[in-house]
C-alpha cells in the first residue's frame, strides 16, 4: 500500500470512527441542544470519512464502502483514542472532544498545506467544517472549567486520556499542539509514551462488531 | 458538397443551465441547485453533458439526491449526463446566489453571513443576526448545530421565535 493511501486511511479511520462514538449520544445526551449537537458532528465526521475513502479507494482499486466496512478489526488504523466507548460519561466525552478536535486541526491545516491538489483541497473543505467542532469543543472546555466539579471531572478525564491523544499526532505536530492544550487547561500535562496506531483499545472489537454487522450478513449490499 | 455544421448539439450549455436552475435542493426546495451555487461549470461536447457539482457539507445525505436528479434533468433535454463530483475547496456559503439568499430568508431560514477572512468566534456568532420573520436583530445563538448539517439554530428576542440560519462555511 503507498504511504498516501496509509496516511488517508488512517485519517479516514479516525474521522468514522469517532463519528460512530459521537452519535452514540444521539437520543440520550444530557440535553437536546447536545443530542442534536453531537449527531450533527457524527454526520459531519462520517462525511469526512466517506470522501478521504473515497480519495484512498481510487489508489487501490476499491470503493469507499469496502474500505470503511470489509476490513477485518486488526487492519483498521484509527488512533486507540477514538475508539474508547464513553457514554454515558460526560466528563471524557468532551475531554475527547476536545483534544481530538484541536489535534485533528494541526492535522488538518498541515495538509492543507499539502502539494497533493486532492489532498489539499479536501484538507480545506473539510476544515470549513470542522472550525464548528472546534467552537463547540471549546465551548464546553469553558463551560465544564467554569465550575468546581466540571473543572475536576475535564482535568481528571484529559489526564487518563492524555498518552491516548498523543498517538493522533506524528512528532512534528505534537510539541505545538501538547502546548497549546497545557496553557489552554492550565495543567501540566507531561509528553511521555504515545499509545499509538495498531495498539487497538479493548472497546474496538465490539465496535467493529456491530459497525460491520450489515456488511457482513449481507456481502456486497448497497443502501 | 454541403458544409455540415460539426457542431450541431442537442443541447446547449445556456439550456442546461436554465433547466438546472429547476432543480430543487432535495431539503429546502424554495432553492435551485444553481441558487446554493453548487454547480460550478457546464460544458457540453455532442450529446455528453458534463456538469462539475461541488457538494455544500461532505456529510449531507442530500448529495446523491441533488447528483441524481441532475443527470435525470440533463436525460430529460435529451442529452447525455455525465455529472462530476468535485471534492475540492471550491465551494463556500459565498457561493449562494443574492436570489436563493431571499428565497431563503422569504422561506424563513436567516441567509449564512458572508465568509471573513478569519475564522468565526463564539462571540461573534452570538448576537447581532437578523431574524428572518420580524427583521431584529435581538437575536441569539441557541445552538451551534441543527437539523441538518449546514444550518444553526437562533432565537429571537423581539419576536420570541426560534429560527434555523445557515452556517458559514
Amino acid at each position: 500500500m503507498s504511504e498516501r493511501a496509509q496516511r488517508l486511511l488512517e485519517l479516514a479511520d479516525d474521522e468514522l470512527v469517532l463519528g460512530w462514538r459521537n452519535s452514540e449520544w444521539t437520543g440520550i445526551a444530557p440535553s437536546l441542544e447536545e443530542d442534536v449537537a453531537f449527531s450533527s458532528i457524527a454526520q459531519n465526521e462520517i462525511g469526512h470519512a466517506r470522501a478521504l475513502y473515497e480519495l484512498a479507494a481510487a489508489d487501490l482499486g476499491t470503493t469507499a464502502d469496502e474500505l470503511a466496512f470489509d476490513r477485518q478489526p486488526g487492519e483498521y488504523r484509527a488512533a486507540p483514542l477514538v475508539e474508547l466507548r464513553f457514554v454515558p460519561d460526560w466528563g471524557r466525552t468532551i475531554a475527547r472532544h476536545y483534544l481530538y478536535e484541536t489535534a485533528d486541526e494541526a492535522r488538518i491545516a498541515a495538509l492543507k498545506g499539502s502539494s497533493d491538489a486532492d489532498v489539499a483541497g479536501l484538507a480545506a473543505k473539510i476544515d470549513r467544517e470542522e472550525v464548528y467542532h472546534r467552537l463547540h469543543a471549546e465551548m464546553w472546555v469553558d463551560r465544564l472549567l467554569a465550575s468546581p466539579d466540571g473543572r475536576v471531572r475535564l482535568i481528571d478525564a484529559t489526564r487518563e486520556l492524555w498518552p491516548y491523544a498523543l498517538g493522533i499526532l506524528d512528532d512534528d505536530l505534537r510539541p505545538t499542539w501538547a502546548e497549546r492544550v497545557r496553557e489552554r487547561l492550565g495543567v501540566d500535562l507531561t509528553n511521555g509514551d504515545a499509545i499509538a496506531r495498531g495498539a487497538h483499545a479493548d472497546d474496538w472489537t465490539a465496535l467493529w462488531d456491530e459497525m460491520t454487522m450489515v456488511r457482513r450478513s449481507v456481502p456486497g449490499a448497497q443502501w | 458538397m454541403t458544409n455540415r455544421v460539426v457542431t450541431d448539439r442537442v443541447v446547449t450549455a445556456a439550456q442546461v443551465w436554465a433547466a438546472l436552475e429547476q432543480v430543487e435542493d432535495p431539503e429546502i426546495p424554495v432553492v435551485s441547485l444553481v441558487d446554493l451555487g453548487v454547480v460550478r461549470n457546464v460544458q457540453v461536447e455532442g450529446d455528453r453533458v458534463h456538469v462539475e457539482f461541488t457538494p455544500t457539507f461532505l456529510g449531507c445525505p442530500a448529495l446523491e439526491v441533488m447528483r441524481d436528479r441532475m443527470a435525470a434533468k440533463i436525460a430529460e433535454l435529451g442529452g447525455e449526463p455525465d455529472v462530476e463530483v468535485v471534492l475540492d475547496d471550491s465551494w463556500s456559503t459565498d457561493r449562494i446566489t443574492p436570489a436563493g439568499r431571499e428565497k431563503l430568508r422569504a422561506a424563513g431560514f436567516a441567509p449564512p453571513a458572508p465568509r471573513a477572512a478569519a475564522t468565526p468566534t463564539l462571540i461573534q456568532l452570538q448576537k447581532g443576526f437578523r431574524c428572518p420573520y420580524c427583521g431584529s436583530t435581538e437575536t441569539r445563538l441557541d445552538n451551534l448545530f441543527g437539523p441538518t448539517p449546514c444550518r444553526s439554530i437562533r432565537y429571537c428576542e423581539a419576536c420570541r421565535q426560534p429560527f434555523e440560519q445557515f452556517k458559514t462555511i
